[in-house]
């Protein structure tokens, strides 16, 4: 229990922070999305050209130096890679594009019940779908294979790459692009955002916290640890959306939401899936590449081409709605998905050669 | 004594093979991690299945879990 209340603060933490984030300035809903985010930093360096949503997210930024310092600060800080990088580069684009069609991912799809709108209700479901999917295919041996320690250069790559993005934000040259209307013209003061970024890096890299993982390992292991994180973060936006005024309940006229209850849903078991089978949620993605984890590393970059492909190609939603092509996409995803989860299931004797497992 | 090894694998593998390790009940599991997530994710898994004495060594840059009943 002792170990739950870290985690339960953490959670506190972050849900009152992403309100906080709201109310100076971030879109409603919005304190806290890593898929929006991740989204916004593409249109940012100019990869689409969405112009409603384009801008370099300190939040970002800050959860990935937040947890490279935690890691270093706590002596966790590994180098190592090497576990499929380019299959979870494609199931980085699967998160990515599920969770466009949602509008979120798992972590705004909390915020976003906080705030009242329902219309996350079906993403939740949608959501528990994907992750029990998942656990069907790590129970028969889904693997990734094992990863392998790497040299710490290779580890540092991926927090220089987002202090570089800090230096483009604030230098703001002029092939850097940003939002002039829409959610990405919509944000929080700079240093705030980054302070921000920063304390839930920090939190997420020490407590492990993850979306996918709270769920999961209730189901797996009937251990609440992770989700008692997961309740944590809801009830206290909850409460702080109470307190600013901002809970609207309701399904329509959501902010930066749409209605379709099947494509809410579909959308997010998209996301769950693929993020089980990631083995956790954009957020922990961002942390362990923090921590020197370049597979992890490889899954944003992921979301990163995911995001302007969304774009790109029409498929992410709008409040108006749904595209043809969004749909479209998520079906063709979900056949990848299921094509890369069969092929990487290993015979159980084989996983416990591989795992060294020893019985005797 | 039921051994694992669970080094390299990712989240969360580690717990699984050690679930899949304590399926018999075993006295006494040993399971060997690389990192500290799966450390204290394994350290829970084991407290949670009844295992009361939980000890941990290094080995190198491993850790060794060992759990009895």
């Amino acid at each position: 229990m002792g170990n739950k209340k870290g985690i339960i603060l953490s959670g506190a933490i972050v849900g009152l922070i992403s309100v906080l984030l709201v109310k100076l300035g971030n879109p409603m809903n919005m304190g806290m999305c890593i898929a929006c985010f991740i989204r916004d930093i593409a249109g940012g360096i100019g990869l689409h050209r969405a112009e409603v949503v384009q801008y370099i997210r300190p939040e970002v930024i800050g959860l990935v130096i937040g947890a490279f310092g935690m890691a270093m600060f706590s002596k966790e800080f590994e180098t190592k890679g090497g576990s499929s990088p380019f299959t979870r580069f494609i199931l980085g684009i699967a998160v990515m594009v599920g969770a466009l069609v949602f509008l979120g991912c798992p972590l705004r799809m909390v915020l976003r019940l906080a705030g009242g709108d329902l219309n996350a209700l079906f993403g939740i479901a949608g959501f528990v779908a994907g992750i029990l999917l998942g656990i069907v295919f790590l129970n028969k041996g889904f693997s990734l294979k094992r990863s392998y320690k790497l040299s710490k250069a290779e580890g540092f790559m991926f927090p220089a790459v987002f202090a570089g993005l800090f230096a483009l934000l604030m230098a703001a040259p002029s092939f850097i692009f940003f939002s002039k209307e829409g959610p990405g013209s919509m944000y929080a003061p700079i240093f705030f955002a980054l302070a921000a970024g920063l304390v839930v890096g920090v939190l997420a890299q020490k407590t492990r916290l993850c979306m996918v993982g709270g769920i999961r390992d209730l189901v797996m292991f009937k251990d609440t640890y992770l989700l008692s994180g997961f309740v944590a973060i809801l009830v206290f936006a909850l409460i702080g959306n109470m307190a600013f005024g901002f809970f609207k309940l309701g399904f329509a006229e959501q902010p930066v939401a749409h209605t379709d209850a099947l494509w809410n849903f579909l959308g997010m078991a998209l996301a769950g899936w693929g993020s089980v089978l990631l083995g956790g949620c954009p957020l922990r993605q961002l942390i362990l590449a923090g921590e020197g984890n370049t597979d992890s590393a490889v899954a944003v970059m992921g979301m990163l081409v995911g995001a302007a492909l969304s774009h790109n190609f029409g498929l992410a939603s709008s409040p108006k709605g749904v595209t043809p092509a969004g749909q479209i996409a998520v079906i063709i995803l979900f056949a990848v998905v299921l094509v890369i989860a069969s092929l990487n299931i290993e015979k159980s004797s084989k996983v416990e050669m591989k795992g060294d497992v020893k019985i005797g | 004594m039921v051994k694992v090894d669970a080094r390299g694998v990712s989240c969360p593998q580690p717990v699984l093979l050690t679930k899949n390790a304590a399926k018999n009940n075993p006295a006494e599991i040993q399971v060997v991690v690389d990192n500290n997530t799966a450390k204290s994710n394994v350290e829970r898994f084991l407290k949670n299945s009844g295992y009361k004495s939980i000890s941990f060594s290094s080995q190198g840059d491993d850790y060794v879990v060992t759990a009895k009943k």
